[in-house]
């Protein structure tokens, strides 16, 4: 269950946006700038909101009113950024350790390894790596976490067609073979059809619908533009 | 054929051990300082700051005298230390402090560039894989510093060795405890028939001076840029 309820603030961009989801995977879908990434920032506790409550499946991350906000170290979120950020010093297997728990079940090393094609990646910076191969690494490295919830930035942003083909595979696979409850930050209609199970519509910070898979892909792809791309043009 | 005479020498090396403990022992300091300069925000900042940087903008003389007055035999931490045997005054050990001191605005600043440097949004993806603050700062960001650390190694280290005003003023000149390069090249000029001795040590302070600068160039210079963060 994926509860959000969020009051945040970011220069004249006001968020508010409270929505449930018992979705298994949830995606938040709509144009630049009307909050979907801000939303994403919250939950990994990256963006603190004003006021508000993040649970997922239980677990309360952040509530104002009991005083809870755990800090992003604490979340156990795996967090799959737009740009990667993988660190520029390390190797790719060096990277794919870093989030991984102490105690955590062994061989799931390997097994992400195998599951995302990198065996043959590992002693590369990722200087070396093309723009697929970092989002595959990125998604390898927020797994090893061990996360209790996966949050996908716009994993296929900025990939040429194969690379998008991919990593959409990558995506479908994991979708498929882990029973991990995922958000994706989109606006992008097939990778929205492809991964979430219900899809959150988001317009100038606010929900606009919360409709399941079959809804949203029948009632269209493209995300509402913005309101000031409507506007009349004006008239002399 | 020796280059230097003996007390040359002896000042030449002296200076090496001040500069070198001083600096090193002032590393851990001047990363604190940096870090609460590049990633915190308060009111008194900017007065920190500037209380940072006053042994670069006071006369030597006025820092090597504080210095005294605190240090000294007769000074507040000086009579501490005196009493527990560790005394720095007239020794060594003052002279590296001195040395420290002095060099410690460089050193922060360069750190502060470096640490500014550094992608805050690698800190944060550090972060949302569990990593606390310690495990940031010493797997991503002081190895993604590590340029500007060198660079501000190589010109606190020149700093040091170049130190004069302050030491004297703290420890005067006492051959073999405190008698550095510079105090022995000032002795040497003051000295008839020392100039000879005066080249010699312009020489060796001209060559350390000049490969300290040339490594920190070498380091900013190659060193990458990244921008701020999201948070």
């Amino acid at each position: 269950m994926i509860e959000i309820e969020l009051a945040l603030q970011r220069g004249e961009f006001a968020l508010e946006l409270t929505l449930a989801s018992p979705a298994r995977a949830l995606a938040l879908f709509g144009h630049s700038g009307c909050g979907k990434t801000t939303t994403l920032l919250a939950i990994a506790g990256l963006l603190h909101p004003q006021r508000g409550r993040i649970a997922l499946d239980g677990h309360v991350l952040h509530d104002t009113r009991a005083g809870i906000d755990l800090p992003p170290s604490q979340r156990r979120l795996g967090v799959v950024f737009q740009d990667a950020r993988l660190f520029p010093h390390r190797s790719v297997r060096d990277n794919l350790r870093y989030g991984m728990p102490r105690r955590g079940p062994t061989g799931a090393f390997d097994d992400v390894v195998q599951l995302l094609a990198l065996s043959a990646l590992l002693k590369r910076k990722p200087a070396q790596l093309s723009g697929g191969q970092a989002r595959r690494v990125a998604i390898g490295r927020a797994l090893l976490r061990q996360p209790r919830a996966l949050l996908l930035d716009e994993p296929l942003a900025n990939l040429h067609r194969e690379a998008r083909a991919e990593v959409l595979e990558h995506l479908g696979r994991l979708k498929r073979e882990f029973a991990l409850t995922t958000i994706l930050v989109s606006h992008q209609f097939d990778e929205v059809a492809a991964l979430a199970d219900s899809v959150a519509r988001i317009e100038d910070g606010r929900l606009a619908a919360l409709e399941d898979i079959g809804a949203f892909r029948t009632s269209g792809s493209a995300p509402v533009p913005p309101r000031a791309l409507l506007r009349p043009l004006p008239t002399r | 054929m020796n280059l230097l005479t003996h007390a040359e020498t002896v000042a030449l090396a002296l200076s090496f051990k001040v500069s070198l403990v001083g600096v090193v022992c002032s590393l851990p300091v001047a990363m604190a300082c940096a870090w609460l300069l590049a990633r915190t925000r308060w009111l008194a900042k900017p007065f920190f700051e500037g209380l940072l940087l006053l042994p670069l903008i006071l006369p030597p003389v006025v820092t090597g005298y504080v210095l005294l007055m605190v240090f000294g035999h007769h000074g507040t931490i000086g009579r501490l230390l005196d009493a527990a045997g560790l005394s720095i005054a007239f020794r060594w050990t003052g002279a590296a402090l001195a040395a420290a001191v002095m060099a410690f605005p460089l050193l922060v600043v360069a750190l502060r560039n470096a640490f500014e440097s550094v992608d805050r949004k690698l800190e944060n993806a550090a972060a949302t894989l569990g990593a606390g603050p310690w495990r940031i700062f010493f797997g991503i960001t002081l190895p993604l510093s590590v340029r500007g650390l060198v660079a501000g190694l190589a010109l606190a280290f020149a700093r040091a060795f170049g130190e004069f005003g302050a030491t004297i003023t703290f420890v005067s000149s006492i051959p073999g405890q405190t008698r550095t390069l510079p105090i022995a090249l000032y002795e040497l000029i003051s000295t008839p028939g020392g100039e000879n001795g005066a080249l010699r040590l312009t020489l060796v302070a001209v060559v350390v001076a000049l490969l300290a600068g040339s490594i920190a160039a070498l380091m900013l210079l190659r060193g990458a840029v990244h921008p701020g963060g999201e948070a």
